[in-house]
């Protein structure tokens, strides 16, 4: 007889077969993530997720004998008070008493729920919006702060104590203190013991001897082999991220041109700029803009759901972007990031508002200013917009910001590129603060 | 007391060690195979996680199975259901192969390990190495080895041509999985061998000559002659071994358009649904022959003060609730649970053998009360399979224990009868219809492949003999027959035919995909 311990063999042997099972299914598994991105708020993207599929390729067919034809004979278990001749009505739906059961791989089985693992689950969100690989990699990289080393301290968890430096604090104390050794009360002990032995023993010494040793034995009692001061434990830090917060700003027209369908786009471009900024800062908050003519702050969900009716004029969101800078986010503290969306209409005379605004408020104390103006996918040859046509103005020159037409998701990390490749050089240099 | 009884405890509390399991397989060896005298393959026990336990239940308990989606699949439904709670995982999983794996979990408390042992490592141990349907079907040496070279082969032609082509065929091999098996053992005979029965034959004859037989007259009906067509025909279906039950076989041997490799690949999956064939016939028996095996033994472990009253009471509990029988209407009900008759019908033999009533005399006459509990237990284990089993040994007293009763459904009536319960009249017809219940031929629908017309259109007829008007799922038989025509690359039919009057009651067809 063996004993094996196959606990470390290789994890997830698996994986093969998930991989396989996944490509399988990727169509429907892709439906539903997307079903699950319309759900999840802007800043909930990072997870794993339970999704419920449907899929036609997954059957696993096998001939059986069906349910509802012939005839058949079973044994139950458990009579109470039938006999011979008896009839019973049959349940509804089914034939009765589930004699035979129907082939496990039937129809009931096509609706089926598993979980996707965070990797699965981004992985799919990625493809959608064709991120390059090295792109991918980044975002996906979960190190989070790690334990460093720093120095010692008087007090922690048993688990943390620093036995060396414990044992030579212990030492030289000790030393410092003359606790007696044991070797000198026995020697001392063996001294007493001699001197009585002896004939005639000196009684004057031998007392003197029990002296010594009542006064190193109360010594050794006093003195602790191991005293609390001793104790030294190992310290560990957090080492906070160089940049610690940021604020992104979703700045949408709701007005009654957005529609569902571009609310959605717009959703996934906010959640990838997101998911880039919970990278690189340890702390980010988000607040949501919604405007028409006029502008407010709004929660998630309402920015998402809820149509106004009216014109648009873009300025008003960037004044109340400004307001809500200076009453909560200190330009000192914070790393400031702006993702706007729109379809691109606004009134002729607000443009040129806007275009100072930006250029003279906003840009200065931004890391990153994104623009993406979505269009339904019809939409051939795009008119030239009034909000596109003022923002042009301000592009050039200006390498932290972006702005990009999108009618589909895959369109949306153009916007993004220079804020993922420089993401080392540009954006960190300025983010000095 | 004997002294046995003062014994130390193996161990005490929940937690468990190597030494410790080591020292408490020998104690239980030393019980099954020494004092039970138990034959058992070399037991090799192997601890694992619980992930790598769901990872064996998906690639349907096989260690080293090759990659398929479909493994895949029940590992994430297997995966959701665990983590919800809403179902546990087995305790162990025991491969039928020499020498025998075991596996444990290693979260398993102490007891759960030592029962676990008893269970997997003696019972199912000795029922895999004594039963004859094992015997016969299964090689117990090669599996693992087999195993090695398919997933090998699998991955290399995954490799070659392609994860999805590869995937296709399984695809198609899998769904006719429970079609892959050939149900009569072919006796293969040696050439001597036959000429030797041959010789011995016209001897007899000889020898037994009287020329009174020549006068009998012979049969005055004109042998039709056969046209030139029907003849080749004949032949050709001869040929090919028509009918043939195993589709897989048919098809890796006669299919016109198959690679080598995918012939290969048929091979295997039929090669591992033969394997399997066995447990699916066996199942009260191998379960009931386990749990027999784990109560004997914990008892006697207990007896001897080898194991706490504690534990003892832990295993009380997890053994009630694994033999526990719902009745029909109860809303847990699913069928008969494998381990509560089997276990319940080894204990009546036990019974039977030690303390027989008249009535246990009068059914049972060749054992009852001849006091050898586990010889006879031994002989039953090793010479029946669950259908014959339940006709030999289901005892009236059983019958009235689990109060069996006996339905009759017509599909086309809204009613079912009852047609026997547990009285005396009943007892016989009880026993035969579950017996039936258990038949896996009976089960599985009968499926042959009758025709192949390999000269002309190369259509391919299947066909069901449809018992007592108990027709395919049609879904479920459409899906499939697509499968089969995507094996055998031309057009597919089905016919259901009744198998009293041969009349076809119903006709499927498929044509392969482009």
């Amino acid at each position: 007889m063996h004993i094996v311990d196959r606990r470390l063999n290789p994890k997830a042997k698996s994986l093969g077969n998930r991989q396989r099972f996944l490509r399988r299914a990727k169509a429907e598994i892709r439906e539903a993530v997307r079903d699950a991105i319309k759900r999840r708020k802007v800043s909930e993207i990072d997870g794993g997720e339970n999704i419920r599929i449907r899929s036609k390729g997954l059957r696993e067919p096998s001939f059986g004998l069906g349910s509802h034809t012939g005839e058949r004979d079973f044994v139950l278990p458990g009579n109470r008070e039938y006999s011979v001749g008896d009839v019973i009505r049959k349940p509804e739906g089914g034939a009765g008493g589930g004699g035979q059961k129907g082939s496990p791989d039937g129809e009931g089985e096509d609706d089926f729920v598993f979980s996707l693992s965070r990797e699965e689950f981004l992985d799919l969100f990625f493809d959608d919006l064709k991120l390059p690989n090295l792109v991918k990699a980044k975002l996906k990289d979960l190190r989070s702060p790690e334990p460093m080393r720093a120095g010692f301290t008087t007090e922690g968890p048993p688990a943390k104590l620093n036995r060396l430096r414990t044992m030579r604090n212990s030492l030289a104390r000790r030393i410092a203190l003359r606790r007696p050794r044991l070797a000198e009360l026995e020697e001392l002990e063996a001294a007493i013991r001699a001197e009585e032995a002896r004939e005639p023993p000196d009684r004057e010494r031998i007392t003197r001897l029990h002296a010594r040793l009542a006064h190193l034995s109360h010594m050794r009692k006093v003195v602790a082999y191991i005293d609390p001061i001793d104790l030294q434990y190992n310290r560990h830090e957090r080492r906070p991220k160089p940049k610690t917060q940021a604020v992104m700003f979703c700045l949408m027209d709701v007005s009654a041109s957005m529609t569902e369908a571009l609310k959605e786009l717009a959703k996934r471009f906010f959640m990838l700029l997101h998911l880039f900024l919970s990278r690189h800062y340890a702390e980010v908050d988000i607040v949501f803009i919604r405007h028409t003519t006029t502008a407010q702050e709004v929660d998630e969900d309402t920015f998402f759901r809820d149509t106004e009716s009216g014109g648009t004029v873009i300025s008003t969101a960037l004044e109340e972007m400004l307001r809500v800078v200076a009453e909560r986010y200190p330009v000192e503290d914070w790393n400031i990031y702006a993702a706007q969306a729109s379809d691109g209409h606004n009134f002729d005379d607000d443009m040129e508002r806007c275009v100072t605004m930006l250029q003279r408020d906003i840009l200065p104390i931004c890391q990153y200013f994104a623009y993406i103006e979505v269009m339904p996918e019809a939409q051939i040859a795009p008119m030239q917009s009034v909000a596109w046509a003022g923002y042009s103005e301000v592009a050039p020159g200006q390498p932290y910001f972006a702005m990009r037409r999108v009618s589909s998701p895959g369109e949306i990390y153009p916007v993004f590129r220079e804020l993922f490749s420089g993401s080392a050089s540009g954006s960190e240099e300025r983010a000095a603060r | 007391m004997t002294a046995a009884a003062t014994r130390r405890p193996l161990f005490d509390g929940a937690e468990w060690n190597f030494e410790v399991l080591k020292r408490s397989y020998d104690a239980i060896e030393e019980i099954g195979a020494g004092e039970m005298g138990l034959d058992i393959y070399t037991n090799q026990i192997e601890v694992i996680t619980a992930e790598q336990m769901l990872d064996a239940y998906a690639s349907i308990g096989m260690p080293n199975m090759y990659r398929h989606w479909s493994f895949g699949k029940h590992f994430a439904r297997e995966d959701v259901l665990y983590r919800k709670g809403a179902r546990a995982l087995a305790y162990e999983l025991v491969i039928n192969s020499d020498p025998c794996i075991n596996y444990v979990m290693e979260e398993n408390t102490m007891t759960m390990q030592m029962l676990v042992m008893a269970h997997a490592a003696m019972g199912h141990n000795h029922f895999f190495k004594n039963n004859y349907v094992f015997q016969q079907w299964t090689d117990a040496t090669a599996i693992l080895d087999y195993l090695r070279f398919a997933k090998e082969y699998v991955t290399e032609c995954e490799e070659k041509y392609g994860v999805e082509t590869v995937e296709a065929v399984l695809d198609s091999a899998h769904a006719l999985m429970p079609q892959g098996i050939s149900r009569h053992p072919v006796r293969r005979q040696s050439r001597t061998a036959k000429h030797e029965r041959e010789r011995k034959r016209r001897e007899h004859e000889e020898a037994t000559y009287n020329e009174l037989w020549r006068t009998v007259p012979r049969s005055q009906l004109p042998q039709k002659p056969l046209t030139p067509e029907a003849k080749e025909a004949e032949e050709e279906s001869q040929s090919l071994g028509l009918p043939q039950e195993n589709l897989l076989y048919f098809l890796e041997k006669h299919s016109p358009k198959l690679d080598d490799w995918k012939r290969e690949l048929l091979r295997i999956v039929r090669m591992l649904g033969q394997y399997f064939y066995p447990q699916r016939q066996t199942k009260v028996m191998n379960e009931g022959c386990a749990t027999f095996v784990h109560y004997e033994i914990m008892g006697r472990l207990y007896d001897k003060g080898l194991i706490t009253e504690g534990s003892m009471l832990e295993f009380m509990h997890s053994h009630s609730s694994v033999v526990y029988q719902p009745r029909f209407e109860d809303k847990s009900f699913g069928g008969f649970n494998p381990y509560a008759l089997g276990f319940a019908m080894m204990r009546d033999i036990k019974r039977i053998s030690e303390e027989p009533t008249p009535e246990d005399r009068d059914w049972f006459p060749e054992f009852a009360g001849n006091g050898d509990a586990l010889g006879n237990l031994k002989e039953a284990w090793a010479n029946f399979r669950d259908d014959s089993f339940i006709l030999q040994y289901l005892s009236p007293k059983l019958i009235r224990d689990f109060r069996l009763f006996q339905i009759h459904d017509n599909t086309g009536s809204s009613f079912v009868e009852v047609k026997a319960i547990h009285d005396e009249l009943g007892y016989r017809r009880v026993r035969n219809v579950l017996a039936d219940q258990y038949d896996a031929a009976a089960r599985d629908p009968d499926i042959q492949v009758v025709n192949a017309d390999l000269s002309g259109g190369r259509r391919l007829t299947l066909q069901h003999r449809v018992r007592r008007g108990v027709l395919l799922d049609k879904d479920q038989c459409d899906r499939t027959l697509q499968h089969v025509a995507h094996l055998w690359g031309y057009r597919v039919k089905m016919l259901e035919v009744d198998v009293e009057n041969g009349k076809t009651l119903k006709e499927h067809e498929a044509l392969p995909l482009p």
